[in-house]
């Protein structure tokens, strides 16, 4: 749901790209304060499969393709600040280097996949996470908060449209919605398969978030 | 993260983009089908404000379709990596 140039009035994708230059100055500074030494490397390899797994387009229902966004699943490996800063890595090279996406509508791509799509998955992950407790509560809210990151940052791409006049949200959001409601489950089931992977593998590298007060981890 | 982890996930990543990504679905992505259906696609259809080095995931060039794609996402793949790679290890230092 890469938002080429020409869709987005300027009077959208201005403040996108301020507020997505402002959410992105808040990750770096969030992320600085807990960047541990073993999430370097993890930030990388993250960032780089998720472009890889970018160009996977699958074929689904009504002669359209999907791939995976990968926001929900660099937000649970390494939380959801540094899992937004991967996602916005991978979004501004697809645009400046392969042309895959505006460069004036970058700034809402950012603000979809990267704030909406990626810390918005990441809180549904979390919450679902702590109500269901264990490697099961893992499992049920990657699934659950990939789906609805799709489905959140399709809604997003809808209001963009919708604010400059290339589409009214009538027709925009339940049609952005409905079709990635579709592309949805694909994303989770690739979450779910890579996340139960690592689970089996390496679970430390599944991001623990920090506690409030001790005593309230359910592991 | 061990050197053998990292490693492993890298290759595995560059992989994917070499031998997977020439026989990705072409179809319209979701956004595009929207646009399509809807009747709005022809607004995107403008010059792109910065020319980019390997537009459309396809190495310049190279005759063979696959190979352009494969290369290109290999290419990417690594860029990706040490940009990211790079930002990690500027906030650490910091």
């Amino acid at each position: 749901m890469h938002i080429p140039d020409g869709f987005l009035s300027p009077s959208t994708w201005v403040p996108a790209w301020l507020l997505s230059i402002g959410g992105m100055s808040y990750c770096l500074r969030r992320v600085a304060r807990i960047l541990k030494e073993k999430m370097v490397p993890l930030m990388g390899v993250t960032s780089a499969f998720i472009f890889a797994a970018q160009m996977l387009n699958f074929p689904i229902a009504g002669g359209t393709s999907g791939h995976l966004i990968g926001g929900v699943l660099a937000a649970v490996l390494l939380g959801p600040f540094a899992g937004a800063i991967v996602i916005t890595t991978v979004l501004t090279v697809q645009c400046v280097v392969f042309q895959d996406g505006g460069l004036t509508a970058l700034g809402a791509n950012i603000l979809n996949m990267s704030i909406v799509g990626t810390m918005g998955g990441y809180l549904i992950y979390l919450g679902l996470r702590k109500v269901i407790g264990g490697n099961r509560g893992i499992i049920a809210g990657v699934a659950v908060a990939a789906w609805a990151s799709e489905v959140l940052a399709a809604s997003g791409v809808a209001v963009e449209l919708a604010i400059s006049g290339t589409s009214p949200l009538r027709v925009a959001l339940p049609a952005m919605a409905g079709v990635h409601m579709l592309l949805g489950l694909g994303e989770a089931i690739i979450t779910c398969s890579i996340i139960g992977f690592v689970l089996k593998v390496r679970p430390d590298l599944i991001y623990q978030p920090p506690l409030p007060e001790a005593g309230q981890e359910e592991e | 993260m061990k050197k053998k982890h990292l490693l492993f996930g890298l290759l595995a990543s560059l992989l994917l983009a070499l031998i997977l990504s020439p026989f990705a679905s072409r179809l319209p992505d979701g956004l595009e089908r929207v646009a399509e259906d809807k009747g709005f696609l022809e607004k995107g259809e403008v010059k792109p404000i910065i020319p980019s080095p390997i537009p459309d995931y396809s190495w310049p060039g190279l005759k063979n379709e696959k190979l352009a794609t494969s290369f290109a996402g290999m290419a990417g793949t690594l860029i990706v990596f040490g940009i990211s790679y790079g930002i990690a290890a500027l906030i650490k230092k910091k």
